[in-house]
């Protein structure tokens, strides 16, 4: 250490997380720095590793139903349609359409509640506090529609296998309707404090940039590909549970920096709200039930359902061996593909900028580690 | 020219802090306090577990079937019955519904035939201890028993 003068570079390897606050949960980053600069970083997770996908090999499928809430937490119901899709195939039933709107209402919400949470923390971590307490403002209202629906906020465990449990409450398409008319103003005014805030702009330009052929070649989806300008929506590509009938559009932005994957998602959320405005005023009546027996038993197959989370695509892989319960299931979460190309972004660039950057990536633990 | 002058009088700065003024409005704010205000949980809300008792005898609703115990991901709900001589029936004996384990998914709830077990929209359920998780049949049926301080 006595030759070492000020001029010499050392190569410094830090520890980011588990604990740290703009991890979003569990991750472990290690850093390689040179000064500020980020030589290189490795990702260490499996923190919250609870083995869901060996659970579901010793549950029946009903009873694996709420597990899969516990994956992705902010965004359940997008996981439960996941999984009861896939399920819904292996059985080969029919969900009622009445059931296929509801869902899509849901869904539709839940992403909006994932996206305000994402925002919210987003901003958080670079240093705007103010839009936290405006998000969670709204976020609250969706949870609450969640909670006179299914009876929970967060693991809602809303749809079961074949349609739903839960007929709709009363006053819950004018709640709908009301929450959409409340929410787009608001939208607006996260943008006006952001958007062309100098500091988020100076923060979020030219920053972890991901081009679209890099996306395609790490395997990432959702927002994060669609800011590098691949028009790529599952809801388009292969519409899943009556998407086909609402008109929406994909918002795509170019650069594919973190500014553009904020864009994007603020886009999102007005589309969602279309949707759900579409599919609230056209609820048909009927059935909420498919024909589904009280003993769920699939025939011997394999089934594989993908859908846009809104972290990215979510697959569910179901075997089954003929009896109650699934032989193996495989999930396919967004979020732990997305991570891995956190070290392609990062590269080169600068230490506050990791946070920048796992904050847009918009993961969460729970689904990486599963 | 106008991009500049905007830059020079901290526009965008000025546009966020109009925003925060104008959600300053008193009725605005959102504070619950909690002990004093009891919030209202939906209708629907599954909280801690009851088990029903008629209301015009006293007796359980429960008619044993097991099929809440089958039921359940976590099989964290134990029933045992004895057959009755006199009238050929299975009798409820014993009923414990270990609540740290639970994940109030409402599948034992769906599962009774005769609405006996009910996830209710009670919503405090912690104790001091981890016996105090596991509920009795007793607890079930009359609701947890707080520690009463005196003060």
């Amino acid at each position: 250490m006595a030759d070492t003068t000020f001029l010499d570079s050392t190569e410094l390897v830090l520890n980011m997380g588990p604990q740290h606050p703009s991890t979003h949960g569990v991750l472990r980053v290690i850093l390689k720095l040179d000064g500020e600069k980020v030589l290189g970083t490795e990702c260490i997770i499996g923190y919250l590793h609870r083995g869901v996908e060996k659970i579901a090999e010793n549950r029946t499928y009903a009873q694996f139903n709420p597990y899969v809430d516990r994956m992705d937490y902010v965004a359940a119901i997008s996981n439960g349609l996941g999984y009861c899709l896939a399920v819904e195939k292996l059985l080969n039933v029919e969900v009622p359409a009445r059931a296929q709107a509801i869902r899509v209402i849901l869904t539709e919400l839940n992403r909006i509640a994932s996206h305000l949470l994402w925002l919210g923390t987003h901003a958080l971590d670079i240093g705007a506090i103010t839009p936290v307490f405006y998000c969670l403002r709204e976020r609250e209202e969706a949870l609450k529609i969640f909670e006179k629906y299914c009876g929970a906020r967060l693991t809602t465990h809303a749809f079961r296998i074949g349609g739903l449990l839960y007929e709709t409450y009363d006053g819950f398409e004018q709640e709908i309707i009301d929450f959409c008319k409340m929410f787009l103003p608001h939208v607006d005014e996260y943008e006006e404090l952001l958007t062309n805030n100098r500091i988020w702009v100076g923060r979020l330009k030219d920053v972890g940039i991901l081009s679209g052929d890099e996306c395609k070649e790490f395997g990432v989806t959702g927002p994060v590909l669609r800011a590098a300008g691949v028009k790529w929506d599952l809801r388009k590509a292969q519409p899943y549970s009556g998407y086909e009938k609402y008109d929406f559009e994909i918002p795509t932005r170019t650069n594919g920096d973190t500014y553009d994957r904020y864009i994007v998602r603020m886009e999102e959320m007005r589309q969602s709200v279309r949707i759900m405005e579409q599919a609230v005023a056209a609820i048909p009546e009927g059935p909420i039930m498919g024909k589904v027996g009280k003993v769920i038993k699939p025939p011997v197959g394999e089934a594989y359902v993908s859908i846009e989370a809104p972290k990215g695509e979510l697959g569910y892989y179901a075997v089954s061996d003929g009896s109650t319960q699934p032989y193996r299931v495989r999930v396919r979460p967004p979020s732990f593909v997305n991570l891995q190309a956190l070290d392609r972004m990062i590269r080169g660039g600068l230490v506050a900028d990791v946070v920048a950057v796992i904050g847009t990536l918009d993961i969460v633990l729970g689904e990486i580690d599963r | 020219m106008a991009g500049l002058l905007k830059k020079i009088f901290l526009a965008d700065l000025f546009q966020g802090l109009w925003v925060t003024f104008r959600n300053q409005d008193p009725k605005l704010i959102y504070t619950e306090r909690y002990p004093e205000e009891r919030p209202k949980v939906a209708e629907r809300y599954r909280g801690a577990p009851r088990l029903n008792i008629n209301p015009d005898n006293g007796e359980t609703l429960c008619i044993a079937c097991n099929l809440c115990a089958l039921a359940c991901p976590e099989t964290l709900i134990v029933v045992t019955s004895e057959r009755n001589e006199e009238t050929k029936r299975k009798e409820l004996t014993t009923f414990t519904y270990d609540t740290s384990r639970c994940m109030f998914c409402g599948l034992c709830e769906d599962a009774c035939p005769v609405d006996a077990l009910e996830l209710t929209q009670d919503f405090e359920m912690a104790t001091y201890t981890r016996e105090g998780q596991i509920w009795d049949r007793q607890t079930l049926e009359e609701g947890p028993r707080p520690t009463q301080y005196k003060c």
